[in-house]
């Protein structure tokens, strides 16, 4: 049944191309929240010991004479991860509602980038899983080269030769794993015993290829303008769910075919993770435009999980996959409220000028929301953000105790750059004598809509959710991971 | 075997029947255009008469239209010729033999030069479309006799059918000195590389007393390699290195490819392409299979599968570093088709049964994506009277159907799923890779990693002037939208969605190539 999140969202893409434009945010909005519940009813309906183990759902011969076969599985750490697709695909729809600039092109695009991450999170077939992250990259960058903002052409460019780049050494990696084995087939593919050699250098090139959408220390450049250029939905996409593409795609097949390699380099992921986390957490405490500050806390976060990757242990890898998660759904609020809620009526992302606009009062909704948001970034106890990291930490004490360390550090840096963006963007002093508020009255015109609203609403219920009942995801996580060979 | 002796002249008509009846159908379409043509002429003398010359041109154009009725209908009736021939055949000693792989590569040929015609209708610069398309047929007479024959004497008369065939053909349009231009270029060095390959051959047959495929590999398995034959297996490759445009042997195809009538460009890339990678792999693979050798990084061994991994390293970066610099659609093309050859050689340099038939799956699926890509350079160019990317700007406001097709074709090429060059190189590099033992061949496949890289960012260049750009130039609809544009842009959509379906079902044709292919 999760299966069909793959065919709908493609079958909704075609759709929009072929009815009338107006026609396309409904179907696209049709398209994802359908996706949305599938992965819900999935979530709750499947016995929790089924997902402990990569469970076949379809498996048909696509070219037998190369053994490749269309093979989807799902366990808790996919299924988590449709869950947070799904989330983002519905709230980037509501968030781009008012896209009338050529709106079945974008939706296409927008639709064939969920479809595609729906297929990677369910594949288990490496050939098959390749195509579907690979298909990912090209509507990216029509999605911002067209549709995009600050310096849009170079950041769509840079993103997808990034993406691309890291693709190439992926392709590479799954080249070698297949001339070695002999099979593409992910089941088959752990069970079988590469040569500790082998491992030791094909391992860093597979995972290095993922990081680099996962935006991994020194490869995060194409994220912070990539996110900058990008129109909301973009963004709310890249950050949302692109970026744990990568993560998503390393943990499932780099760490699992090759543990020993893994082992052998997991020291040198920890360390690249940990000074991202402080190194973006420092560039964006010195950020004028409020989406950069936003993009580098991306890498910031991200950077979390790939520590989480590196601890080795169930709850370090298992804290990962909520940081996933729990990432997804806070930045896609961040962008959201920072592209369409207030550039959209102020038409500046520059915390100068917005600190003089008195925001709190003009736009209360959408400070509300950004409060909420920054509460969870900053990992405020009782939100999905807090859960997470906290998860990560424990597993990481028990590896690295001076990562721990290094990385509170971090974490001061990325409360402080989250304050210092939330107050300067909404609670700035205002200057009356400027009168510049009062005069600019273009944009109190436009209330936050309904569908802002709903898809706000939305991500903060999901990361308050999460942050009060982590153990709902974890309950699926942890048996998942702890199934997967390569742990300590 | 069947001894030539027993062998009737009905009997060869009857395995000859597709190249019988392409070669009829280009005497009809002759005759037909010479026809028209005075008609024409004897309309236009009389310019005081509007109405008259009026009339002729428009018998000119039904016409081009029944020359290329006649020329489609005769490769229709051919694909069905070759449909109805006998699984396996032989005569003379392996000139003209067919087997499933020659079959199947026969109707491919046939299929590219159906929408090769189709290109025609629509190409008003042509001033005699009758003799243009009995052109075309007759090169597609050389591209089967090259995929039907296992005799190297036979495989040089396809050669030089074609090579002629297709000097003309680039040089057709009188009225544009770029065409003459590229039909000189194409005919010096295509006339060198023919001298090339025949040395070659004298030499080969010279050291081995026999110009069959079978015999010569038969002989070379008992003889040491001597300096002689090293000396006729390169220069034979090197014949062939010309005409499939790799690097250092490329220099004729960026004119070739900008400056030729946009049907010759899209034929050269194509149908002649595809029938020499057809040629080289018999040729390499069952004529001098025991003078292999090996292109591994630490295990090189003489023969001539180092000879092709260097020429396949060459044409992967010079052809993908040049084109980015590359402003015009054809030229960027042309750079892309070197960079493409360089790809379509790892199969090649891997020497086995696996990674010919990928060579021949990614040629095909080449062969048919450019074809399509010339059909919307084409387009372009009749609206907008130029093929540069400026030309291209905002194509995807004006005609989103064609912007789409474009988009699959580029994307293709670049290797983007769920289409067709996807699948083909990733079936091409893991046949390689696992060719070579210890992957020996890693450093191939690394490089043309990169060059895929490297790739697309000249490709997303394309389709950032066709989708993202705003139109920069004045276009000039065509004053007769009319039957002829229509076909061209059902022509680019079919071969559009080919690339898809093959993309998303590669087995529909690789498994028939592999099981050809044995």
């Amino acid at each position: 049944m999760i299966a069909w999140t793959i065919y709908l969202t493609f079958a909704g893409a075609v759709a929009v191309l072929i009815f009338p434009g107006v026609a396309a945010r409904w179907i696209a909005l049709l398209t994802a929240v359908v996706g949305l519940v599938l992965g819900i009813v999935a979530f709750v309906c499947t016995p929790v010991s089924d997902l402990a183990h990569f469970m076949t759902i379809v498996s048909v011969p696509w070219v037998p004479s190369l053994g490749m076969n269309y093979h989807l599985a799902v366990d808790g750490v996919s299924l988590t991860m449709v869950l947070v697709t799904g989330i983002s695909a519905v709230s980037t729809v509501l968030f781009s509602w008012d896209v009338d600039h050529r709106q079945r092109e974008f939706f296409f695009w927008l639709l064939l980038v969920v479809g595609g991450c729906y297929g990677v999170f369910l594949s288990a077939d490496l050939f098959l899983l390749f195509a579907f992250y690979e298909l990912v990259i090209v509507p990216k960058y029509f999605l911002i080269a067209v549709f995009g903002s600050t310096n849009k052409e170079y950041g769509a460019m840079k993103l997808t030769l990034y993406s691309f780049f890291g693709g190439m050494l992926v392709f590479a990696g799954i080249l070698v794993a297949y001339a070695t084995a002999g099979t593409l087939d992910l089941n088959q593919l752990v069970q079988f015993p590469f040569s500790a050699q082998l491992q030791t250098w094909a391992f860093p090139v597979l995972f290095l290829g993922f990081a680099v959408l996962a935006g991994i220390w020194p490869l995060h450049t194409w994220a912070p303008t990539g996110h900058v250029a990008a129109p909301t939905a973009g963004s709310m996409l890249l950050a949302g769910i692109v970026m744990k593409l990568g993560a998503y795609a390393g943990l499932r097949v780099a760490m699992n075919l090759f543990p020993e390699g893994f082992h052998a380099w997991s020291k040198w992921i920890a360390i690249l993770a940990v000074i991202g986390i402080v190194y973006a957490a420092a560039v964006a405490l010195r950020q004028r435009d409020l989406k950069f500050v936003i993009g580098y806390s991306s890498v910031s976060h991200m950077g979390f999980v790939l520590l989480g990757l590196a601890t080795a242990n169930a709850l370090g890898v298992s804290g990962a996959v909520l940081q996933m998660f729990s990432h997804g759904v806070i930045a896609a609020l961040l962008f959201a409220v920072a592209g369409r809620m207030l550039y959209r009526r102020t038409h500046t992302r520059e915390l100068d000028a917005l600190s003089e606009m008195n925001l709190s009062h003009e736009l209360p909704f959408a400070a509300f929301a950004f409060v909420i948001a920054s509460a969870a970034s900053m990992g405020i106890p009782g939100f999905s953000g807090f859960a997470a990291e906290i998860t990560i930490l424990i597993g990481a004490w028990k590896t690295y105790p001076i990562a721990v360390w290094i990385t509170g550090a971090g974490m001061v840096l990325v409360a402080a750059f989250t304050l210092r963006a939330l107050v300067k963007s909404f609670f700035g002093e205002v200057r009356m004598q400027t009168g510049r508020v009062s005069t600019d009255a273009d944009w109190k015109e436009q209330p936050i809509t309904l569908a802002e609203k709903c898809g706000a609403c939305l991500l903060m219920l999901a990361t308050l959710a999460v942050g009060l009942y982590p153990k709902f995801l974890l309950d699926r996580i942890m048996p998942a991971v702890e199934a997967m060979r390569f742990l300590k | 075997m069947r001894s030539p002796a027993s062998t009737t002249y009905l009997e060869l008509l009857r395995l000859a029947s597709p190249e019988a009846v392409v070669v009829i159908s280009a005497l009809v379409v002759l005759t037909i255009g010479l026809m028209s043509r005075g008609a024409t002429v004897v309309a236009g003398v009389s310019p005081a008469k509007p109405p008259a010359g009026a009339a002729g041109i428009r018998l000119g154009r039904t016409s081009t239209g029944w020359c290329s009725l006649v020329a489609a209908l005769g490769v229709v009736v051919a694909i069905a010729a070759v449909l109805m021939l006998p699984r396996n055949a032989n005569l003379f000693g392996g000139m003209l033999v067919i087997t499933p792989l020659a079959s199947l590569f026969k109707i491919i040929c046939l299929a590219l030069a159906f929408f090769t015609v189709c290109l025609v209708r629509s190409e008003k610069s042509l001033r005699h479309p009758g003799e243009y398309l009995a052109i075309i047929l007759m090169a597609t007479v050389g591209l089967m006799l090259l995929v039907g024959s296992e005799e190297l004497l036979m495989i040089f008369i396809g050669l030089e059918l074609l090579g002629l065939s297709l000097y003309v053909m680039a040089a057709f349009d009188r009225t544009d000195v770029r065409s003459a231009e590229a039909g000189l270029k194409y005919f010096l060095f295509g006339s060198t590389s023919s001298a090339f390959t025949l040395f070659g051959i004298s030499l080969i047959y010279g050291m081995s007393g026999s110009t069959g495929l079978a015999a010569i590999s038969a002989k070379l398995a008992t003889a040491p390699v001597q300096p002689l034959l090293a000396t006729g297996i390169i220069m034979t490759l090197i014949g062939f290195a010309f005409k499939i445009a790799a690097a250092p042997f490329h220099l004729w195809a960026p004119d070739a490819y900008q400056g030729a009538p946009i049907p010759s460009a899209a034929f050269i890339a194509s149908g002649s392409k595809v029938a020499s990678f057809v040629v080289l792999g018999k040729i390499v693979l069952v004529g001098f299979g025991p003078v292999h050798g090996n292109a591994g990084w630490h295990a090189m061994v003489a023969g001539w599968s180092p000879v092709l991994a260097v020429l396949a390293a060459l044409s992967i970066l010079i052809g993908n570093l040049v084109a980015l610099a590359q402003t015009n659609v054809r030229r960027l093309l042309a750079y892309s088709a070197v960079a493409h050859a360089g790809y379509t050689l790892l199969g090649l340099v891997a020497g086995n049964r696996d990674g010919f038939s990928a060579t021949l799956f990614y040629t095909a699926v080449y062969a048919i994506t450019l074809v399509g890509a010339f059909g919307v350079v084409a387009v372009v160019r009749s609206e907008t009277g130029g093929d540069d990317l400026k030309n291209f700007s905002g194509l995807a406001a004006r005609a989103p159907l064609l912007a789409g097709c474009m988009a699959v074709f580029m994307l293709s090429l670049a290797g983007i799923p769920p289409l067709a060059g996807f699948f083909g190189k990733f079936y091409l590099f893991s046949a390689t890779l696992r060719a070579g033992g210890n992957y020996g061949l890693f450093w191939l496949i690394a490089l043309a990693l990169f060059g895929s890289f490297v790739s697309l960012y000249y490709y997303l260049i394309v389709l950032k002037a066709i989708f993202v750009d705003e139109p920069s130039l004045e276009t000039s609809p065509s004053p007769d939208r009319s039957s002829s544009d229509l076909l061209q842009r059902i022509t680019v959509t079919v071969l559009a969605a080919a690339i898809l379906i093959l993309g998303l079902m590669p087995d529909t044709l690789a498994a028939r190539i592999l099981a050809a292919v044995s």
